[in-house]
């Protein structure tokens, strides 16, 4: 059953697979970022400040997708005490983190224009920004723990506690009054956001998720050199 | 196929994070009255006696309300069951128009008089072209 973690199978693919996920990943983001800048139509409201959408929200869709994954993997791991779902969920991390980063900052840029104000306490943007001390945490816990059983079950234990978080970003528009709009795509009923624009936001997320993966396979393929190298850690 | 431990481990994780999720769940419900970023008119009605302290007040702009004199601008917050009067000296944001959101923050005169040290606008989850906007409108 286990066959497809052998590390030395898994290597071979993840220090070849990168430089395609690149091309791939070049191509859809130059026809995403076409589509988001100059082809989609501007807003009847915000006009051409609602292209920072097509950065934001697949942004904000991939960070807590990324989380959800590390979340799911640790406990995973945990419970089968496969060592290899904690160096996945690892080797997710920096991506989540960094489009954590990215969908704080382009929301601010967005809401100094439209809303008037960089920044506001509000339940979303509050509760996106406690996301992203999660990363710091668990990143950071990598680092500083330096026993190999101790930081498995405090990486894990630090994921589960901010995978509560999840569901309260997704639904605190919902569930309180926030400054941030409601959700516009839903999976139950029709989205309010034009085909014309829901084109360009689906192709931003496809070459952010892209980019991810690409990512995510650099890294991990680092963590499997380190085990290699060391030679003592097996998975 | 799976060990007892497994098993174990796998329960011992679920009940962490049930007690987890009971726990931020109280923890939220009880916060309720600091988590909600505004107050809508309604609210602000049922307000049993007036604080000095500053709030914030969200809703629609009313139709046909906004009156702009030399260096101040006078509109009304609903939603539509209840009204209240801003008033505000300042810039206000791009998206602040009649018909649209917004949330204004500041402090209470009387239950419906409200002076309004900041203005923000705030946007709904539609998103089209002026075209497809300007079709709508003539439905």
């Amino acid at each position: 059953m286990l066959k497809f973690f052998e590390p030395n199978k898994i290597f071979l693919i993840t220090s070849k697979a990168p430089k395609y996920v690149l091309a791939l990943f070049i191509v859809v983001i130059s026809i995403g970022l076409m589509e988001a800048l100059i082809l989609s139509p501007e807003d009847y409201k915000q006009s051409h400040s609602v292209r920072i959408m097509y950065v934001h929200v697949p942004a904000a869709w991939i960070t807590l997708g990324i989380f959800t994954s590390i979340t799911l993997l640790s406990i995973s791991g945990y419970v089968t005490k496969i060592k290899n779902f904690f160096l996945i969920a690892k080797s997710l991390a920096p991506s989540g983190l960094v489009f954590n980063i990215i969908a704080l900052v382009t929301g601010s840029i967005w809401g100094k224009p439209t809303w008037g104000t960089w920044w506001v306490w509000d339940a979303r943007i509050t509760s996106m920004l406690v996301l992203l001390l999660f990363y710091l945490i668990y990143l950071i816990a990598w680092r500083i723990f330096e026993d190999k059983n101790q930081v498995l079950k405090i990486t894990t234990f630090i994921t589960i506690c901010g995978v509560i978080n999840i569901p309260i970003i997704k639904f605190s528009v919902d569930w309180w009054n926030t400054l941030h709009q409601p959700a516009s795509i839903s999976i139950f009923s029709k989205s309010s956001i034009h085909p014309s624009m829901l084109f360009p936001l689906m192709i931003m997320t496809a070459a952010f998720a892209l980019f991810s993966i690409l990512i995510f396979l650099m890294k991990y393929n680092t963590e499997l050199i380190k085990i290699k190298n060391k030679g003592l850690d097996r998975l | 196929m799976y060990g007892r431990k497994v098993k174990l481990r796998f329960f011992f994780i679920i009940f962490i994070l049930l007690s987890l999720i009971l726990s931020v769940f109280m923890v939220l419900r009880s916060l309720e009255e600091n988590v909600v970023y505004f107050k809508s008119p309604t609210d602000v009605k049922l307000i049993g006696e007036l604080e000095s302290k500053k709030i914030r007040i969200g809703g629609m702009v009313k139709k046909n309300s906004i009156e702009i004199s030399s260096n101040k601008v006078n509109f009304i917050i609903t939603d539509y069951k209840n009204e209240i009067n801003v008033t505000y000296s300042g810039v206000v944001p791009n998206l602040f128009s009649e018909g649209k959101g917004v949330v204004a923050e500041g402090y209470l005169k009387d239950k419906s008089f409200f002076e309004a040290s900041k203005i923000l606008a705030k946007h709904d989850e539609n998103y089209m072209p002026p075209e497809v906007k300007k079709a709508l409108g003539e439905k």
